[in-house]
């Protein structure tokens, strides 16, 4: 048995870590008719640090092709947008970006 | 139509030039909407009129939806509450805070989020209702919030 202290570990990914760690995943914000052009670009704004005018392309990206992707990224860090977008009342799923 | 009636001033707050009639009408809807989060517990099944608050984060991944809900759920649920809390608070007042109008802000989405969920509305024009049809009231409060919405929206983007 190798001494544990001294011997250099050799790290196998399972298939499944490998889907994890590699595959990142997007936020998608999904048209709605209810929420305002208005409120949707601010808050897009508030959350992402976007200047008017991104945020604004964003916004009528949702409305025309019935959705955008928002955000990509760590499952973690996907998870808080959705979660921070959630807050404010936006209709937003994430999903593994491999479709 | 009305003028500005939310402005951003140099010290950073907000004057609201809204009518008693519109703050009664609001004062009137937030126990309501109290009432309609409190019946949404931190597990189990969400309200289908608050069904656009709490909405579902992953759409294939059951497990992971499970996870999402049982450590998303509380946060959600009293971030709702407390800015609700927070226009209850403010509502008779001439002059807000930037954080107290980002309450009323997300407060009254709120709100329409639930109203219109109700009403199942769609991005057509407004129908033309029949006074005597049970939704011409609510419809009637959906798009003054709508209004209101949009004037607190634009003074905050000032």
């Amino acid at each position: 048995m190798p001494n544990p202290l001294t011997s250099t570990p050799v790290h196998e990914p399972t298939t499944d870590e490998t889907v994890e760690t590699d595959t990142p995943w997007v936020v998608i914000v999904w048209n709605d008719p209810i929420n305002l052009m208005s409120y949707v670009v601010m808050v897009l704004q508030k959350l992402f640090g976007h200047s008017r005018e991104k945020a604004t392309k964003l916004m009528l990206d949702v409305h025309e092709k019935g959705r955008a992707v928002v955000s990509a990224g760590s499952r973690e860090k996907s998870e808080l947008d959705v979660f921070r977008l959630h807050e404010h009342g936006l209709w937003a799923t994430m999903q593994k970006d491999d479709q | 139509m009305f003028g500005r009636r939310v402005r951003r001033h140099r010290s950073g707050n907000y004057t609201l030039r809204i009518d008693d009639q519109e703050r009664l009408l609001l004062e009137h809807l937030i126990p309501q909407l109290r009432e309609l989060l409190m019946a949404t517990g931190p597990s189990g099944a969400v309200p289908e009129a608050a069904r656009r608050l709490f909405p579902v984060a992953y759409v294939d991944e059951e497990n992971l939806e499970a996870e999402y809900q049982s450590l998303m759920r509380d946060d959600l649920l009293r971030r709702r509450l407390e800015q609700l809390e927070l226009l209850e608070e403010t509502l008779t007042r001439d002059q807000v805070s930037e954080e107290e109008l980002d309450a009323w802000i997300g407060a009254v989405n709120d709100l329409r989020l639930v109203l219109g969920t109700r009403l199942d509305v769609s991005e057509e024009d407004p129908p033309a209702l029949d006074p005597t049809d049970p939704d011409s009231a609510p419809y009637a409060v959906y798009l003054y919030l709508g209004d209101l919405l949009g004037e607190l929206v634009a003074a905050r983007m000032d």
